[in-house]
């Protein structure tokens, strides 16, 4: 803090941050405009969530583990979609796979990791006071909560959920004589998906708004951490992307209730033709994919910032290639617009066009491969503290590792006629994608819990729950390649009635072992985790010995984050183990005139412009039009 | 200590890049609108592409109503130049037009929406047709959310809250009309070109 006495520029009143009138209940905690407290809401819901999804792939994947089983214990929770002979109703299972993709995938890894990351860190790690807008992200927020609820309610339809998988194609999901969960619970999961992507644009715009326009002194885009650079990347790919699905969404909307044809064409049902003529389905996928290809960055990407910062922290040690790793999100986030058409190899387009979108999915692995080799430069020879933080980062280097390479097969359009729609795929896109975000989201939880609610997670309750995940999500997917391989269908409700599948049946039913031994294992995180909100002990300011601003703030900020000034920024966030640096860590915001012992020749000569960011405005948006 | 106070400066301290938060987010909005867009008419011409497509003249209205479009955009930027000299009487005269020819845009819309109707294309039936009233009616419906933004900047007009020490509405606004504006005369040629 000695670096801004003496600073004659400062025309700044630290008590003016703090005249906000006492907030009641409801400002305070629920509908609050307080970035910190949006995040928790977004984390709570997400794990809720979490916990649902996860649970229905449990009892799907007992119905493929063990067929013959009698499930008449479900009865009191599934009521009638259990049949009187213990056997689940095979239109559940299918609205049971589409309901665990669609969770998953938009409510847990999307709003649940990028919605609770985004909004906490951004304004934490780059030195602001709160988003640009706290009413738009209030509104996000609450726009996310109501398609939860519209979702949560078509769980509850008689007829079911929507079933036609989570990419929900027409016309399985435009004519509600395709399957039962095609009328009221795919109008449903519209309705959802609209006000989620409206969340979401808003939440985005907000994030890309903060980190470019309210950034403290100094902190210029080569200082910024990894993960806000994550975060920034994956807001622009949402705001691009999410656009297009309300597009496709809101073509199907019209087909399915204004009787329009741009999905459907020449349908036949009882021998009675349709009355739509002229529409094609391919159509939609396109629209869709072009947001569904970026959406697994938009899922991935935040993991990635997080396992960024958390390795460099705990290896002790500056992450390896800091502009590398910038530069091959933007890579990937550019390869993501131009690839959608790999998940379509199989519908019959132009086979020279497969293989021009085969050639941009390949390249995708040199930037995966970048970030790979470079997560594990920053390990080799650091002075690696496992906490469950580096436990589960270090885990989801390897499962993007092992997930990405079954991608460079997948990404052939010539095996792809072997592979697609199987389990193979199920295999991949559940390590690179599932998995691999699942453990960037505990790593982050772990990582910022002390920040989030002032208390200490258990670190061994922590390790176990790392250990137990980690092994547990292997056991689960590595079998599930070769059962993929061997021709196993994804969505089939079971496997009994095929030759071929026979001698898979053991295999199926260690999959679904390993599922249930990995479903258990996250009890002792929610017992971790809320337990500890109210009985952890209380954590230091600092507990990771880490760099970035948010640990600058009081254990437990206010509203506004900083009391008094918001620090100013001279430094990188990676000043880990420096030589000649008295500790093994370099806060950001003490200037390079206080280290004088471990400088570098060029950054002596950057102590001449630190007057200079002091001299800068503050930035401040509580003292400017608040 | 002192020695290295005074080095000399070859680096330049890297000012944090900055603007106001409130016209950057409309931007990123714009961008958001953009995409709706794009893959709109991309959806448009892959289907084209394929075949079975009812060609049909866009009828006259429309070449009315972008003309109505564009004079509303002049006169948008006309209420803007008079709020940055303080003419307040050519202020509000100018945004009122902005208004009422925007609301005028959305009628002849609703007319040009009637003539196809009576000439046998509607919104249920080949997709040419019903790509037109999306595209008309998408761009209708952000007119609608235009005229709400320009409703609220025409309130701050008459309470004497824009002038030229206070800008930011009426420039939000004008952005976003002008937009509106530009967003519209692209469809227009784009569905001249690929009817």
């Amino acid at each position: 803090m000695s670096a801004i006495e003496g600073l004659d520029t400062a025309v700044h009143h630290p008590e003016q941050a703090h005249h906000h009138e006492p907030q009641s209940f409801w400002q305070k905690y629920v509908f609050s405009e307080d970035h910190k407290v949006i995040a928790k809401q977004y984390l709570i819901t997400g794990i809720m969530w979490a916990v649902i999804g996860i649970t229905m792939s449990v009892i799907f994947r007992i119905q493929l583990g063990m067929p013959d089983s009698n499930l008449s214990w479900l009865k009191p929770v599934l009521g009638a979609w259990i049949s009187e002979s213990g056997k689940l109703d095979p239109n559940f299972y299918l609205a049971l796979v589409t309901m665990h993709g669609t969770i998953m995938v938009f409510f847990v890894l999307t709003a649940g990791l990028s919605g609770t990351f985004s909004n906490f860190l951004i304004p934490l790690q780059i030195g602001a006071r709160d988003m640009a807008s706290g009413f738009m992200n209030m509104l996000s927020y609450w726009f996310f909560f109501l398609a939860s609820v519209i979702m949560f309610a078509s769980l509850f339809l008689q007829t079911g959920p929507a079933a036609g998988g989570w990419v929900i194609y027409p016309p399985l999901s435009a004519l509600p004589q395709a399957h039962q969960g095609s009328g009221m619970g795919m109008t449903l999961w519209l309705a959802s998906m609209a006000f989620f992507i409206v969340s979401q644009l808003l939440g985005g715009i907000n994030y890309i708004t903060t980190v470019i326009n309210l950034r403290t002194r100094g902190m210029s885009f080569d200082r910024l951490p990894l993960t806000i650079w994550a975060f920034l990347i994956t807001a622009v790919l949402g705001l691009i992307s999410f656009p297009v699905l309300l597009s496709s969404v809101l073509l199907l909307i019209f087909d399915r209730h204004f009787g329009t044809s741009f999905y459907l064409s020449e349908i036949y049902i009882n021998g009675e033709a349709l009355p739509n003529v002229g529409g094609s389905p391919i159509l939609f996928q396109h629209l869709f994919w072009f947001l569904g290809h970026p959406e697994v960055y938009i899922v991935l990407l935040p993991g990635l910032g997080i396992t960024s910062e958390v390795i460099a922290t705990n290896a002790r040690k500056p992450i390896f290639g800091y502009r590398a790793m910038i530069a091959s999100m933007l890579g990937i986030a550019f390869l993501a617009f131009i690839v959608w058409a790999h998940h379509m190899f199989v519908t019959g387009m132009n086979p020279f066009l497969g293989s021009v979108f085969m050639f941009l999915t390949l390249i995708i692995a040199v930037p995966s491969a970048v970030k790979g080799f470079n997560y594990i430069t920053t390990l080799w020879k650091g002075n690696i503290v496992f906490t469950p933080a580096m436990l589960f980062a270090i885990g989801m280097v390897s499962l993007f590792v092992s997930g990405g390479l079954t991608g460079i097969i997948l990404g052939n359009s010539a095996l792809d006629i072997q592979l697609h729609d199987t389990y193979f795929v199920v295999a991949h896109f559940h390590l690179v994608m599932g998995a691999a975000s699942a453990f960037g989201l505990f790593a982050g939880v772990y990582h910022w819990f002390p920040k989030m609610f002032g208390k200490m997670m258990n670190n061994t309750l922590g390790q176990i729950h790392f250990w137990f995940s980690f092994i547990g999500i292997y056991l689960v997917f590595i079998p599930m390649h070769y059962v993929g391989i061997a021709g196993f269908p994804r969505r089939y409700y079971q496997f009994t009635s095929y030759d071929f599948t026979h001698k898979f049946m053991d295999m199926n039913m260690f999959i679904t072992v390993a599922a249930i031994l990995s479903f258990l294992a996250q009890f002792i995180f929610l017992y971790n985790f809320f337990v500890n909100i109210f009985k952890g002990k209380t954590a230091p300011k600092n507990p990771w010995r880490s760099n970035t601003l948010e640990w600058t703030t009081p254990i437990v900020p206010g509203h506004g984050n900083w009391e008094g000034e918001i620090p100013a920024v001279y430094r990188w966030s990676y000043d880990y183990s420096k030589p000649g640096a008295k500790e093994d860590f370099i806060p950001q915001n003490i200037p390079y005139s206080q280290t004088l012992e471990s400088n570098f020749p060029h950054e002596n000569e950057l102590i001449a412009t630190e007057k200079e960011i002091e001299a800068q405005n503050f930035n401040d948006q509580f003292n400017t039009a608040h | 200590m002192e020695n290295i106070q005074h080095l000399k400066v070859d680096k330049e301290p890297q000012a944090t890049l900055s603007m106001d938060p409130m016209k950057f987010i409309l931007w990123l909005f714009v961008v958001s609108i953009i995409m709706l867009f794009a893959s709109q008419t991309s959806a448009y011409l892959v289907r084209r592409a394929e075949g079975n497509w009812l060609e049909f003249e866009m009828p006259r209205i429309f070449w009315y109503s972008t003309g109505v479009l564009l004079v509303s955009s002049l006169a948008m930027q006309a209420a803007y130049f008079a709020a940055k000299k303080d003419d307040f009487r050519l202020l509000k005269i100018a945004i009122s037009i902005t208004f009422v020819l925007g609301l005028t845009f959305l009628w002849m819309q609703f007319e040009g929406w009637k003539q196809l109707v009576a000439m046998n294309v509607y919104f249920v039936g080949n997709p040419s047709g019903s790509f037109f009233y999306v595209f008309t009616g998408l761009h209708g419906f952000h007119i609608i959310s235009g005229i709400i933004v320009l409703i609220y900047a025409w309130i701050a007009v008459f309470k004497q809250k824009v002038h030229s020490k206070n800008l930011r509405q009426i420039q939000i606004c004008a952005t976003y009309w002008h937009f509106l504006d530009l967003l519209w005369l692209y469809l227009f040629v784009f569905l001249l070109t690929f009817n």
